[in-house]
Order: structure tokens, then C-alpha cells, then sequence
């Protein structure tokens, strides 16, 4: 049954003006199906405003073998951060 | 049978109609949750958790209009319940399940669109909350049949057997006896009648696209909203008043 089914990624809009963050996954037999199992998995106590669901084959993930050469050169690069100057308050969700 | 003086009784015809709405809904629920932990697959058992407690929800809200909510659900005897038959059947496979899911919750769905209208306030407001929760059941049970109906050849053996088996209960959803029509009369309730049609053809749809046939007509049963039960419900009072009853200070 369940192993038989794709694996959906699910990612939630926890209100209105926010990034759709990853949350977890679901099996389903198709996207219609995915879509429900996902609100009834992870929406269930008001958590969001609207999902997506993405097959998990469709994903391309970074080899973590490459990590190294991927990330570290950032690591050096305080100036890249936006810590030299104020956020006005009226700016949400930095 | 219900007596004149119950129908003529205003207060009287109100509680019967909340204690049939929230028997439909307590005992549909309870019938749902038997499937936690069982589910066929984890996804499916947290839905149909889910499916089950709105239920519980839509039940708590009803019977505690009704009376004393714990009181009716946990210690009145099965002849005191007035639930239709349809809610009461047995589980059987997820397929049975599923067609009992899209008969009872399409009907429901109708009734509580027109019950947001009610003369009633509660009832009104009742509707409008219930009716998004119960669009979602009507829908999901609809998205299964087809998908089971429209599947392999066993799941669309199972999904026509669990429509067989439900079938003969649809009709006593349109039933109207004294009490019904008197919250037709009051506009406390709406004519079920009046929803027949669209109640058949919305099934007709969800089973064509299912590649279903309608399953044979059968001679109707009916008698729940007067008392008289399949074997099943006891069985399942049974198993939802035992703790309560066997002890009954028992709290959180």
C-alpha cells in the first residue's frame, strides 16, 4: 500500500505574506490525494493558509560530498551579512 | 412512533431534531474513529482520525443543545437513539466505509446548506460552522470512490460491495414523519424531500466518474429516527458507554 505510493514533499503558508516552509512529507497516490493527506497531516491545529505538495523524486538535492567546496567558501564572508547598518522596525519577518 | 402530544409540544420537536442531527453525527464519529490505528496506510488512518472527530465536534455541540451532552451520548439504552440506520452500519472494508462516507455526508451537506437558513438560531449558526467541515468529508469520500471505483479490478469490486451494502439505508434520509414535518412547518428544519434530486444526481455523478454502477434498488429499511436499530449499534454503544457507565465518577 503506502510504499507502493510517491512520496510528496509538503510545504505550509503559515499566513499571508510568508515564505511556504518545508514540513514534512506524505505518501499519495497522486497530487489530488497528496494535497488532503497534507492538510490532514500537517494543518490540522490552524498552522496554515495554503499548501503545496512536490513530488520527492522532483527535488534535486546537493551532493553532501560537496559540501565543502559548496558552503565553506561563504564562511569567511562576514560582509555579505546585513549586520552593518539598522532594520527599521516596520520591516517584518528578516 | 411519536405521540400527538410530542409533535404538538414545540420545545419537544426541537430536542428530537438535535438529538437526530447529533445522534447522526455522535454515532457516525464513534463508527469513523474505530479506525484509528487500523488504517490502511498512516496517512489515511490520521485522515480518517480527522473525518472523526469533526464528528465528535459537530455531536458535542448538537447534544448539548439538546440536554445534558454527556448524559445523552454516554448512559441513554439504543432503543433511545435516533439516528438513522445508515450511520450505524458496520466499518466493513475501507471501501464500505468510504460509500458509507458519500452517502451520509452528500446528504448532509444539502441539509446543512439549507439549515444556515433555519428559524433557529443556534441551528443556523450550528450550519454555518459544520457546513465547511462536512463540504471536506463529502468531498474526500468522493475523490476515494472514485479512485477505488476507477482502480483495479478488487478495489472496484469493494467500492460497488460497500455501495451495495449502504444503498438500502439512503432512503430513510428523505423520510418525513410527524416530527420532521413539524420542523418543516416551524422552517426550524429543512424538507429533505426538496434535495432528493440533487441528492441522486450528485451520487450519479461521483459514481459515473467512478466507472460504478448504482447499485440495484432494494427494498428500503427504516425505523432509526424511531428507535428500532440493526444489531450493529448496540454493539457499538457497548464499546463507547462501557467506561462511563462501569465507572461513572471517572474524570480526566
Amino acid at each position: 500500500m503506502s510504499s507502493d505510493w510517491p512520496l510528496w514533499e509538503v510545504f505550509v503558508r503559515a499566513k499571508g505574506g510568508l515564505s511556504h516552509r518545508h514540513v514534512g512529507s506524505v505518501h499519495a497516490p497522486d497530487a489530488e490525494l497528496a494535497l488532503r493527506h497534507a492538510r490532514d497531516t500537517y494543518t490540522r491545529r490552524l498552522e496554515g493558509v495554503s499548501l503545496w505538495v512536490v513530488p520527492s523524486a522532483e527535488i534535486v538535492a546537493s551532493d553532501p560530498d560537496e559540501a565543502g567546496e559548496l558552503f565553506e567558501p561563504a564562511e569567511s564572508k562576514i560582509y555579505r551579512h546585513p549586520t552593518f547598518y539598522d532594520i527599521p522596525d516596520e520591516v517584518k519577518h528578516i | 412512533m411519536a405521540s400527538k402530544a410530542q409533535v404538538d409540544a414545540p420545545d419537544a420537536v426541537r430536542v428530537e431534531y438535535l438529538l437526530r442531527l447529533g445522534d447522526d453525527s455522535l454515532v457516525l464519529g464513534q463508527r469513523v474513529g474505530e479506525w484509528c490505528g487500523h488504517g490502511p496506510v498512516l496517512e489515511v488512518d490520521i485522515s480518517l482520525a480527522n473525518l472523526a472527530l469533526d464528528l465528535i465536534g459537530q455531536a458535542t455541540l448538537l447534544l448539548n443543545a439538546a440536554g445534558d451532552g454527556d448524559r445523552l451520548a454516554f448512559h441513554r439504552d439504543v432503543l433511545d437513539f435516533k439516528n438513522c440506520l445508515l450511520v450505524e452500519q458496520p466499518n466493513g472494508d475501507f471501501a464500505q466505509t468510504i460509500a458509507r462516507h458519500l452517502l451520509y455526508t452528500t446528504w448532509q451537506h444539502l441539509l446543512l446548506q439549507r439549515l444556515t437558513n433555519s428559524s433557529d438560531r443556534f441551528l443556523s449558526e450550528f450550519a454555518h460552522k459544520a457546513v465547511k467541515e462536512v463540504a471536506y468529508h463529502r468531498d474526500l469520500a468522493s475523490e476515494w470512490t472514485v479512485r477505488l471505483g476507477d482502480g483495479t479490478e478488487e478495489s472496484s469490486r469493494r467500492m460497488a460491495e460497500g455501495l451495495d451494502w449502504n444503498w438500502r439505508f439512503v432512503p430513510e434520509l428523505f423520510e418525513v414523519d410527524d416530527i420532521q414535518q413539524a420542523t418543516i412547518d416551524r422552517g426550524i428544519g429543512p424538507d429533505p424531500r426538496k434535495f432528493e434530486d440533487e441528492y441522486r444526481s450528485a451520487i450519479a455523478a461521483v459514481l459515473s466518474e467512478a466507472q460504478l454502477e448504482a447499485p440495484a434498488e432494494q427494498r428500503p429499511i427504516l425505523g432509526g429516527r424511531r428507535g428500532h436499530h440493526s444489531e450493529h449499534l448496540g454493539h457499538l454503544l457497548a464499546v463507547m458507554q462501557f467506561l462511563p457507565r462501569t465507572y461513572p465518577d471517572a474524570v480526566w
